[in-house]
């Protein structure tokens, strides 16, 4: 065959694969969402859920989701920017480097089921936390780091040499080159590898079933005492998340309309995480404009 | 000689084990352009890199011998690097401006330098875009991201970077060889303009270009320099057969 009609074969059997990709996520969001929806209501996100009784809601469980997103982030963050930053500018070219990078590796192809075991040996039952949103965020950080980290390291490095001498030969010292050139410039990349682990985060299930639990006590969302076993703040009582709520109801649930809750539950978990997507790209778009002084 | 700004004595530069400079005695004069030319490889951009540590960002590096910066040895414990780089500043083969406005850009080395006023802010800033002849053509962009300009209007705003934080020295190296033709022999306008004020030392591989705005001229091979004199002495009677080569395109 000659290069042309190759050429145009390529691209055809190219097409034919984002067809087949885009049509499967079509059907599989399609499908959440047209079972989901019709059972939504404002009122079923703003109840409690019933262990057994039909009509129950996903409110305790949506912010617990929620709760534990903002926790595992506030933890993560830091942490693996100091990690990263740390692996792409000042770590030097040798083993102990190299060591540091494969386990970060390994540690992100963890199965989340063994995180969560994890989780469960060292802080539920060693650490004496329990079931508890603390050992949940922690569980979600050792799950979340790796990838943050190495998201960074990525983002960092694919900034080119020439903008860091730029930096240093005008008098900078090299953590005035990190702070004031080479992070603003990858904050949209850095926003996107946040959102991405949200949405993992958000949806994760298995890490948490042994460490933030899989009982939501009802919460009482006028007391802001976050010492008290129903404030909604509290980081040690147990609480089931969306993404354990659904697993569990459609495993050992009792509820008498399971599917109809966890249909609509799978359909608020979809929507929550994009809406998280457009705001963190509209407050990473800001921020990039701000730091970048394009006004 | 009295009126040399820089001056270098046994410079030696070793990679790791391997000597890349073997012992370079240059004295750069004050307020004239200076060119270093040389084969691919010879180690005039790694010399230039020597006269405000910039080398000292590669770990493997190591540098013996002096370098004076107005009778000073830069690399004396005491020297401070922040404050050596503003003085001696440098503008890189790619155009590299931040990512930021143009003005911020320029303005970036005078906020590190602590000035807050506005008022003093904007009229550095123009100064150095006017001096680097590009503050007719951004003055009512300067909002403007600085990487979607042009690649020579991106060199100018990284000249004006420089000059903002008024260096006496300004390092090129290969200023224009990722440029076009006419933003080349424009930025070549600019250097001559500014060596009325500023001493410009410059790697080039243009021929040319060393000829038509250079004062003085290195012509340097294997890490030694072979021949340092007069622009028009080294290009219209070398003394070395050697030089002669390479500026007729003999060899390399």
């Amino acid at each position: 065959m000659d290069v042309k009609k190759v050429d145009h074969l390529a691209k055809r059997i190219i097409q034919v694969m984002v067809g087949i990709v885009a049509v499967l996520l079509v059907l599989i969001i399609g499908y959440i969402l047209v079972t989901g929806l019709p059972q939504e209501s404002i009122d079923f996100l703003f109840k409690p859920s019933q262990a057994v009784k039909a009509g129950g809601g996903i409110r305790d469980q949506l912010w617990n989701s929620i709760y534990l997103l903002i926790l595992a982030l506030l933890i993560s963050i830091p942490l693996s920017l100091g990690a990263g930053i740390y692996l792409a500018e000042y770590a030097p070219d040798n083993k102990l480097t190299h060591f540091i990078q494969t386990l970060i590796e390994i540690l992100s192809s963890l199965p989340s089921i063994v995180v969560g075991l994890f989780g469960y040996l060292v802080l539920v039952i060693r650490f004496n936390m329990g079931f508890s949103i603390l050992s949940g965020a922690l569980t979600l950080t050792v799950f979340n780091l790796p990838l943050l980290t190495s998201n960074i390291e990525n983002a960092l490095r694919s900034v080119s040499d020439e903008q860091r001498e730029g930096g240093l030969a005008l008098g900078l010292s090299r953590w005035q080159t990190i702070k004031g050139i080479l992070l603003p410039r990858t904050v949209p990349e850095i926003i996107t590898g946040v959102v991405l682990s949200s949405g993992r985060i958000f949806g994760e299930a298995a890490a948490l079933i042994y460490t933030s639990g899989q009982s939501a006590p009802a919460l009482n969302y006028l007391n802001w005492n976050p010492l008290s076993p129903e404030s909604p703040l509290n980081v040690m009582r147990p609480a089931e998340t969306l993404a354990v709520h659904i697993w569990k109801l459609n495993t050992e649930g009792l509820t008498i309309d399971a599917d109809i809750v966890s249909a609509a539950a799978s359909a608020v978990l979809i929507l929550v995480v994009l809406l998280f997507n457009i705001l963190a790209h509209y407050l990473g778009n800001k921020l990039e404009r701000k730091l970048t002084g394009g006004k | 000689m009295a009126d040399s700004i820089i001056s270098t004595d046994g410079l030696r530069l070793y990679y790791g084990k391997k000597e890349a400079l073997h012992g370079i005695n240059l004295d750069i004069e004050e307020k004239k352009i200076t060119a270093l030319i040389g084969p691919s490889g010879c180690g005039k951009s790694t010399f230039l890199r020597c006269l405000n540590r910039m080398n000292d960002l590669i770990d493997t590096v190591t540098i013996t011998g002096t370098v004076k910066f107005r009778g000073h040895n830069i690399y004396s414990p005491k020297t401070d690097t922040v404050k050596l780089r503003q003085q001696v500043g440098m503008v890189f083969q790619q155009p590299n401006p931040f990512s930021f406005s143009i003005y911020d850009n320029v303005a970036f080395g005078l906020r590190l330098a602590g000035i807050k006023d506005k008022q003093t802010l904007d009229e550095r800033v123009e100064k150095a875009l006017r001096q680097a002849a590009i503050w007719d053509v951004v003055k009512d962009d300067l909002n403007k991201n600085a990487q979607q300009l042009s690649g020579g209007q991106q060199q100018r705003v990284c000249i004006a970077r420089v000059l903002a934080t008024k260096p006496d020295v300004i390092l090129m190296d290969e200023p224009t060889s990722a440029l076009d033709p006419i933003s080349s022999s424009q930025i070549e306008e600019t250097m001559v303009e500014l060596a009325k004020d500023y001493t410009i030392v410059t790697v080039t591989h243009n021929m040319q270009q060393a000829s038509r705005i250079s004062d003085k001229t290195a012509f340097f091979m294997n890490g030694k320099v072979v021949e340092y004199g007069d622009t028009a002495q080294i290009f219209i009677n070398p003394k070395e057969q050697i030089t002669n080569d390479y500026i007729n395109g003999n060899f390399g």
